[in-house]
């Protein structure tokens, strides 16, 4: 493969990262995964359909199968490999442990990205939000109902928590 | 932040809603799919596939593509070393066309580069001459005699007919229907992809893949290549998701000749239009269909033609046609049949296992029949059901005898008694009518249907087929170390395993071992049937180890092994009051025990579709509650009520998320998924264009699950896979006719079937 000899960086979980010898129609997604060691976000439609490889930038759920790693020199990247810390799972996470949310797993970290967003911004959230705000992720596996049932205990867990 | 939950306070033996352990590594993106994988000096590789149905090729140039800076290696059909063709029950399918494609998508050539952008410029580069042919895309055009076979093996893949009693039964109510289903995708959201490692000197391969049987892979990959089996290794990638579309081979011999060609590791992977061309679907089929009954409504003989459109090339076109033809009954009494089904070869793409795997077509026409049948008779959809149901030892159509418990009538009348939900309020937010955020409905255009499907289908492989399964199981120092086949595609086998070990066994602490073919075979994960299979394999080679911890501790303490039994993490002694723990029990002690388990033999089918060819039944009920906007001919599918025959439930909430997850798909065949095909041409291969449900396309779920222990089942439990998925749809269907009073012959229903 051909390639420029500029480098750009990018800001991913708020470390910055160089990347170099890349050929500059790369997605944010190929450039997460290939590159730099972070192969959280999925590939499923290449499309922005699908929701598998949600991430944050600067403060947006953003399908990162469509934004072109270049462009994004100078956002802050949030994936899914930056949640957890070593104290444990965040609630969203635990809770879809526990619910039954996972199966195959493969759309569960851009669930995961996108709930935890949802929550941040709207931490009481009713039925209709939640499937609104999730209806961008396609669940093959779950049928979404122990997806549901993550949510509603997730939000249930932060709530007591914050009392 | 909460701590992680993998410790449970309860012991997770079975019955418990035991959690996942990749459950962890799934949510905090760390659990390594096989699109995750990497080698050092990997190329990438990709696929030339055919833009013609059916077309003779009369030249391939490569030297353009050679010519681009980054590839590493082209192959085509003359470098395929050992047999040319593959496929799962007939090797009728080229690994690369040779002189014709035969579909659109077939694979032509692959090539290796640096970067998946070079790889898509070299197959840019490829100049491939055609001379286009007319495609046949009729399975019923395909059998005419003036038609010309496309294939060597000629347009039809298997006929079976039933003959059952009476031929010329004539009942006093006649109902009939034509019916047809469209071609639906698995969909799973992980894409095929594969890493393979050569062995120097070529002269073997290693390779992770993700797939659904590993052992008939490396037997196909294998013969391919011309290796002996034993040369080829295979491990499991990680599977997101399968729903049969990885039972075929996909992109398994393409990755590996690459690394064999290149002395390098070579990463595929499909992208999702490459992946609706790269796997098998659900076959459309069009079944012609006759009930007779008498004036009260007992089912007396049922005529039925099916026809199943299999696509260029066989796969497991000929089994899927049996399950069709040998389940046009239903779940229902009936004593004389006369059925001819027809798999057939046609242009369109190759179609194979799909959950439900020919059951699901069936289960449409015979469901849409008996709607019809209760309506001639004047009795409801539950009534003629329950005056129909099937009880254990009642005999199919094939003349075997149904052994399973069948509680038809059970699941029947505990999906009645579920609530209805509450009628759609005058004040609803907009978000909750018909079309949801599209905000296009008006309140009194909406009118609610409610529908019913109730199904029977098989568990197992069938027609004499052993699909066995073998697992090994050591036990040292309270550790239980397990080992097998089988493979996880998110079903959730890798939870049910260590569950077994811990009831069994009496540990707490159980390995799983790495899933690859360095032990024998488990089957398939498909046809509802590891739970029975790998579970019975896995509860033997447990027993086995108890049955050798129990004579150490004998041999030890001086104690009959009879008298001991494993109660909790101990091992006691019924008659005395000697326990000792499992852990101290095995501890500095090695047991090893390797179980193989079979279900019971089954026979061919004869010519006339007599025969016990199944193992085992499993049963369900649905009734589906529905919205339709008669006007827009929008559908919002309000609740599905189940009650499922589930033999014994082993981990409530991984059973609940199968029938959840089921329901969802026989939702999206309903209303939404369809693979529209334009002359052989594929016109949706994209999730932009075939439309899957989401959440706000989910349904609330009620569901039941009875629990009578399967006799035959070495956990008592039933497969629970595919079942969800089959009578939903028809029950939505049915549902949709209700409110609408329209036929509805086919589906996926589509807005202008109902407002047109």
């Amino acid at each position: 493969m051909s390639v420029g000899n500029e480098i750009y960086s990018l800001t991913v979980n708020g470390e910055h990262h160089q990347v170099k010898d890349a050929w500059i129609g790369e997605s944010l997604l190929y450039v997460l995964r290939e590159r730099l060691g972070l192969p959280g976000a999925k590939g499923a439609c290449e499309q922005g359909e699908c929701g598998s490889c949600t991430v944050i930038i600067d403060g947006e759920a953003v399908c990162s199968c469509l934004v072109m790693a270049a462009t994004a020199i100078d956002s802050e990247i949030t994936t899914v490999e930056s949640l957890a810390k070593k104290n444990g799972l965040t609630e969203v996470q635990d809770a879809f442990i526990t619910e039954g949310g996972v199966q195959c797993g493969f759309c569960t970290p851009g669930l995961v990205v996108a709930i935890e967003h949802l929550l941040n911004k709207n931490p009481d959230p009713s039925e209709l939000e939640i499937k609104e705000a999730i209806s961008g992720n396609i669940c093959r596996c779950t049928g979404y109902g122990r997806i549901f049932e993550a949510v509603t205990t997730a939000v249930a867990t932060r709530k007591a928590a914050r009392n | 932040m909460s701590q992680a939950t993998q410790t449970s306070t309860r012991r997770d033996v079975l019955g418990t809603s035991a959690l996942r352990p990749d459950g962890v590594a799934k949510v905090t993106g760390q659990f390594e799919f096989s699109s995750d994988l990497h080698a050092e000096h990997m190329l990438w590789g990709a696929t030339l596939r055919s833009p013609h149905p059916y077309a003779r090729i009369v030249n391939i140039d490569l030297s353009a593509a050679y010519k681009i800076s980054g590839v590493e290696a082209i192959i085509t059909a003359e470098d395929v070393p050992g047999k040319k063709t593959y496929g799962l029950i007939s090797s009728d399918q080229p690994v690369f066309a040779d002189q014709v494609v035969r579909y659109m998508g077939e694979p032509i050539a692959a090539v290796a580069a640096d970067h998946p952008e070079t790889c898509r410029r070299a197959l840019a580069a490829i100049k491939v001459d055609y001379e286009i042919l007319q495609p046949v895309t009729d399975a019923e055009v395909a059998l005419l005699p003036n038609t010309m076979p496309m294939h060597p093996d000629g347009n039809l893949i298997r006929h079976q007919r039933i003959i059952a009693g009476d031929q010329n039964l004539q009942g006093e109510v006649i109902v009939e229907g034509v019916y047809e289903i469209g071609m639906q995708d698995q969909a799973f959201l992980g894409l095929e992809a594969a890493l393979a490692l050569p062995d120097p000197g070529g002269a073997g391969v290693e390779m992770w893949v993700a797939t659904q049987w590993l052992h008939e892979d490396r037997k196909q990959i294998a013969a391919c290549l011309g290796l002996p089996e034993t040369k080829v290794r295979l491990t499991l990638g990680g599977v997101g998701g399968a729903f049969g579309a990885r039972e075929d081979i996909s992109l398994q011999v393409h990755c590996a000749l690459l690394a064999l060609r290149t002395s390098r590791p070579i990463k595929m992977q499909y992208g999702r239009e490459e992946s609706f061309f790269g796997h098998v679907h659900r076959h459309p089929a069009k079944i012609y269909i006759r009930h007779h009954a008498t004036r009260t409504g007992v089912l007396q003989r049922i005529e039925a033609k099916m026809y199943f459109d299999g696509g260029a090339y066989a796969s497991t076109s000929s089994a899927v046609l049996i399950n069709g033809v040998t389940h046009i009954q239903g779940p229902y009494k009936c004593a004389n049949a006369t059925v001819d089904g027809y798999a057939v070869r046609t242009n369109n793409p190759p179609c194979g296992a799909m959950r439900g795997f020919g059951v699901v077509q069936a289960c449409y026409a015979h469901e849409s029949q008996m709607d019809k049948l209760a309506a001639a008779c004047n009795l409801s959809p539950v009534e003629i059901r329950l005056i129909n149901a099937m009880q254990t030892g009642d005999k199919l159509i094939t003349g075997q005898v149904v052994e399973s418990v069948a509680p038809v009538a059970r699941c029947i009348r505990e999906t009645d008694a579920i609530a209805m939900p509450a009628p759609l309020a005058k004040n609803a937010d907009p978000l909750e009518l018909v079309g949801g955020t599209g905000l296009t409905s008006l309140p009194e255009n909406i009118v609610r249907g409610v529908g019913w499907g109730v199904s029977i289908k098989n568990l197992m492989y069938s027609e004499s087929f052993d699909d066995f399964a073998v697992a090994r199981c050591r036990l040292s120092d309270g550790v239980a170390t397990l080992k097998y086949a089988t493979v996880e595609v998110g079903q959730g086998f890798v939870v049910l395993a260590p569950q077994i070990a811990r009831t069994i066994l009496g540990v707490d602490e159980v390995v799983l071992d790495t899933v690859d073919t360095g032990i024998g075979s488990a089957g398939s994960t498909s046809a509802s049937r590891q739970t029975w299979m790998s579970g019975g394999a896995v509860d033997g080679a447990c027993r086995l180890v108890r049955q050798k911890l129990f004579e150490h501790v004998g041999a030890k303490f001086d104690i009959d092994p009879m008298r001991l039994v494993v109660e909790d993490t101990d091992i006691v002694d019924m008659i005395g009051d000697f326990r000792i723990s499992v852990v101290e029990a095995s501890t500095g002690v090695v047991i090893d025990e390797t179980f193989e388990h079979h279900h019971r033999p089954t026979e061919e089918l004869d010519a006339d579709g007599q025969g016990n060819c199944h193992v085992a039944f499993a049963f369900v009920a649905h009734r589906a509650v529905v919205d339709v906007d008669v006007e827009l001919g929008l559908v919002k599918v309000i609740q599905i009520a189940t009650a499922q025959d589930v033999g014994r439930v082993l981990n409530p909430v991984a059973a609940l998320g199968q029938i959840e997850g089921g329901i969802a798909q026989g939702l999206g065949l309903a209303i939404m998924e369809e693979i529209v095909l334009d002359n052989g041409k594929m016109r949706n291969p994209s999730f932009t264009d075939y439309l899957l449900p989401t959440a706000l396309d989910a349904p609330k779920v009620v569901a039941v699950m009875i629990e009578e222990p399967e006799p035959q089942a070495p956990l008592g439990a039933k497969g629970i896979g595919e079942p969800p998925c089959i009578s939903v749809t028809p029950a939505i269907a049915a549902a949709i006719r209700n409110a609408t009073g329209k036929e509805l012959p086919r589906v996926p229903i589509r807005p202008q079937d109902i407002c047109l």
